[in-house]
C-alpha cells in the first residue's frame, strides 16, 4: 500500500512537472531518407540551445516530405531532389514556395568487394540501368548478370538518378525497388554480382566504392566528400528544404542554425558536404 | 428489449458498417482513376512508372506475384498446418498439446516486420545459395516465410475444427473396430472438412494481406514475373511502399487507390468463401 502511495505521488510530481513547462514551438520535418540522420542531428544539436522550439524529424522520401508539405502536413520538406513543376504549382497554390540549399551529397556506385569491377564511365553506367548492359563482363567483369538495385520510387534519390543518370530515360524493367538504402547496403554486402546507388553517408567496409570517369579518356574518381567540394565528382547533388509561406520566427532561427558554420560541422560529420 | 440488448446489437452492425464505410472510401478515391481510364491496360499491362511523364499505372506484374506467394505460402503452408492440427488434436497427451497451442499461439504475435528482417538477412541468401540464384530476393523467399507465418491462423483453425466433430463419431468408429489411425483419416478428418477448408481459405487472406514481409524480401521488381525464383513485388508492397509519396488527388494517388481497390475485393472474396463454406457445414451438420 506504502509502495502504491509512493508510485502515485512520483507519477503526480511528474506530470505536474511536465505540466509547468513553457509551451513549446513544434516545427515538424518530412521527407528524404537519405537526410533523415542529418535533419535529426541538426534537431538535436539546435533544441540543445533552444528549450523552447521541438524539432520533429521524420522520413519517407523526398515525394513523401514535398506531398505533406503541399497538404499542410509538414513545415519543411527535405528533399535530395528538385521540386517538380508539377508539385511545385500546387505548392504555390498555398503560398510562397522557398528553396534552401541545406548540403551537397555524393552519390557512390557500389557493389560487392568482390567485384573485379573497380571504375565505369557515366555512360556505362546509365547503359548498365537502362538494361542495356546486362552482364559484367561487358564492363571488364566476371561472366555473371547485372542485378540491379534501385532505390523506390518515393525516394528522391531514384528520381534524381533517373533524371541525371538516366537522362530521364525508364530503369530496367529487371531493376529491384529496394525499400530503403539500408536494405540495398544489405543486398550488396552479400551479393557478390549487384550493383546499387546510395548515398555517401551510407558507404560503409561492406561494399567496395566504384570509381566514375565523365568518359573514357577522363580520370576515375571515388565518391568522397573531398572530391565533391572540388567539383571532380560528377554524380553530386544538393539537398534542399521546402517551405511554404513566410519564413520567419522559430523557423528562421532554426534555418540559420542550419546554414551557420555548427550547423555546417554536424552537416559534415555526417558524411555531407557542406555548402561553402 | 432490454436496453443492453440493444446495445450489443448496434455494436455488431457497427463492424458491418465500418467495413462498408472502408469500402466505399476506397472505391470514392479510386473512381476518379477509373473513370479517366478507358481501356483494361490497368489490368493487363506490365509498366508501372509513377514518376515518369505521362506516368504508367498497370498492375498486373503486382497481381501475379501477389498470386504466386501466395499460392506458395499455402501449398507450403497447408500440409504443415494441417498436419500439425491433427496431432494436436488428436494424437499428442493432452499437456503436450495445450503447451503447444499457447506456442502456435505465441507465434502469431511475432511482427511481420521481424519475420521480414529473418527472411532479408537469413532466408534470402540460403535460397541464393541452395538454388544458385543470381540474388535471393525474391517470391520464393518471400513465400517461404509466408508459409510459416500463415501456420498459426491455420493450425488453430483447423485444430478447432478438429476437436468440434462429437466424440460420439470415434467411439461409433471404435465400436466397429477401426484403428486410431484409421479414425482419424477415414471419420474425423472428413467430418472436420468444412473447418478444414475454411481455415486454409482464411490463412490465404492472412497471406494475401500480408504486407512488411514481403515488401522487405520479395525483391521488389516492377514487371510480372516468369518465374517465382525471380524478384517480384505484390500489390500489397506496393500500395505500401508508394502511398505515402503521392499527394492527395494526385494521378498516382487514385492510381494506388484502385490497386487497393482490386486487392479490397480479392481478400473480400476469399473471406465471404470462408464464410460460405462455415455457414454451408453448420446448416449440414
Amino acid at each position: 500500500m506504502k509502495k502504491l502511495l509512493l508510485l502515485v505521488l512520483t507519477l503526480a510530481v511528474v506530470l505536474a512537472a511536465v505540466g509547468c513547462q513553457p509551451e513549446k514551438t513544434v516545427i515538424d520535418i518530412n521527407g528524404s531518407d537519405t537526410m533523415v540522420n542529418m535533419g535529426a542531428a541538426l534537431a538535436e544539436e539546435f533544441m540543445k540551445t533552444n528549450r523552447n522550439i521541438e524539432v520533429v524529424v521524420s522520413g519517407g522520401g523526398s515525394g513523401t516530405g514535398i506531398a505533406a508539405l503541399i497538404d499542410g502536413k509538414t513545415d519543411i520538406a527535405q528533399s535530395s531532389r528538385d521540386i517538380r513543376e508539377s508539385e511545385r504549382t500546387k505548392a504555390q497554390a498555398r503560398g510562397t514556395l522557398h528553396e534552401i540549399v541545406v548540403a551537397w551529397d555524393g552519390l557512390a556506385i557500389a557493389v560487392h568487394p568482390s567485384n573485379p569491377v573497380k571504375e565505369l564511365t557515366m555512360a556505362e553506367l546509365a547503359a548498365i540501368y537502362k538494361g542495356e548492359l546486362t552482364n559484367w563482363n561487358q564492363v571488364g567483369g566476371n561472366n555473371a548478370s547485372i542485378v540491379l538495385l534501385s532505390r523506390d520510387t518515393t525516394s528522391g534519390t531514384h528520381v534524381f538518378f533517373k533524371d541525371f543518370v538516366l537522362d530521364e530515360a525508364e530503369f530496367a524493367p529487371a531493376t529491384m525497388m529496394m525499400p530503403s538504402t539500408e536494405a540495398i547496403v544489405q543486398e550488396l554486402a552479400q551479393n557478390t554480382n549487384a550493383i546499387g546507388y546510395i548515398g555517401l553517408g551510407y558507404v560503409r567496409p561492406a561494399v567496395a566504392v566504384l570509381g566514375l570517369k565523365a568518359d573514357e579518356a577522363s580520370k576515375a574518381v571515388v565518391a568522397s566528400v573531398e572530391a565533391v567540394l572540388n567539383h571532380t565528382y560528377g554524380l553530386a547533388r544538393p539537398l534542399f528544404f521546402y517551405i511554404i509561406g513566410e519564413v520567419k520566427g522559430d523557423l528562421k532561427t532554426f534555418l540559420d542554425f542550419v546554414v551557420s558554420a555548427n550547423g555546417q560541422k554536424i552537416v559534415r560529420d555526417l558524411g555531407f558536404v557542406p555548402i561553402n | 428489449m432490454p436496453y443492453q440488448q440493444k446495445l450489443v446489437t448496434v455494436a455488431g452492425y457497427t463492424v458491418l458498417l465500418l467495413t462498408a464505410a472502408i469500402f466505399l472510401f476506397v472505391a470514392a478515391q479510386a473512381w476518379p482513376f477509373f473513370r479517366e481510364q478507358v481501356d483494361l491496360s490497368f489490368f493487363t499491362g506490365d509498366r508501372w512508372l509513377p514518376v515518369s511523364s505521362p506516368p504508367t499505372f498497370q498492375i498486373k506484374g503486382f497481381l501475379v506475384s501477389s498470386f504466386m506467394i501466395t499460392t506458395m505460402a499455402v501449398v507450403l503452408g497447408c500440409p504443415i498446418g494441417i498436419l500439425s492440427a491433427v496431432s494436436l488434436a488428436e494424437l499428442l497427451p493432452r499437456h503436450v498439446s495445450v503447451l503447444l497451442r499457447s506456442v502456435f499461439e505465441m507465434t502469431a504475435g511475432i511482427p511481420s516486420v521481424v519475420w521480414g528482417f529473418l527472411g532479408l538477412t537469413v532466408i534470402a541468401p540460403f535460397v541464393a545459395r541452395v538454388f544458385n540464384l543470381n540474388t535471393g530476393l525474391t517470391g520464393f523467399s518471400a513465400g517461404l516465410v509466408l508459409s510459416v507465418m500463415v501456420l498459426p491462423t491455420l493450425v488453430s483453425l483447423a485444430d478447432e475444427a478438429l476437436r468440434a466433430v462429437p466424440r460420439e463419431y470415434a467411439e461409433a468408429s471404435y465400436a466397429l473396430g477401426t484403428t486410431r489411425w484409421q479414425t482419424i483419416w477415414r471419420v474425423i478428418v472428413p467430418a472436420a472438412r468444412g473447418g478444414l477448408v475454411a481455415a486454409v481459405l482464411l490463412a490465404m487472406g492472412r497471406a494475401i494481406g500480408e504486407t512488411m514481409t514481403v515488401l522487405m524480401v520479395a525483391g521488389g521488381r516492377l514487371t510480372t514475373p516468369g518465374s517465382i525464383f525471380e524478384p517480384m513485388r505484390p500489390i500489397t508492397a506496393l500500395i505500401a511502399a508508394e502511398v505515402t509519396n503521392a499527394a492527395r488527388h494526385s494521378e498516382q494517388y487514385h492510381a494506388l487507390f484502385a490497386a487497393g481497390l482490386v486487392l479490397f475485393t480479392i481478400t473480400l472474396a476469399v473471406n465471404a468463401i470462408a464464410a460460405a463454406v462455415i455457414g454451408g457445414k453448420k446448416e449440414a451438420g
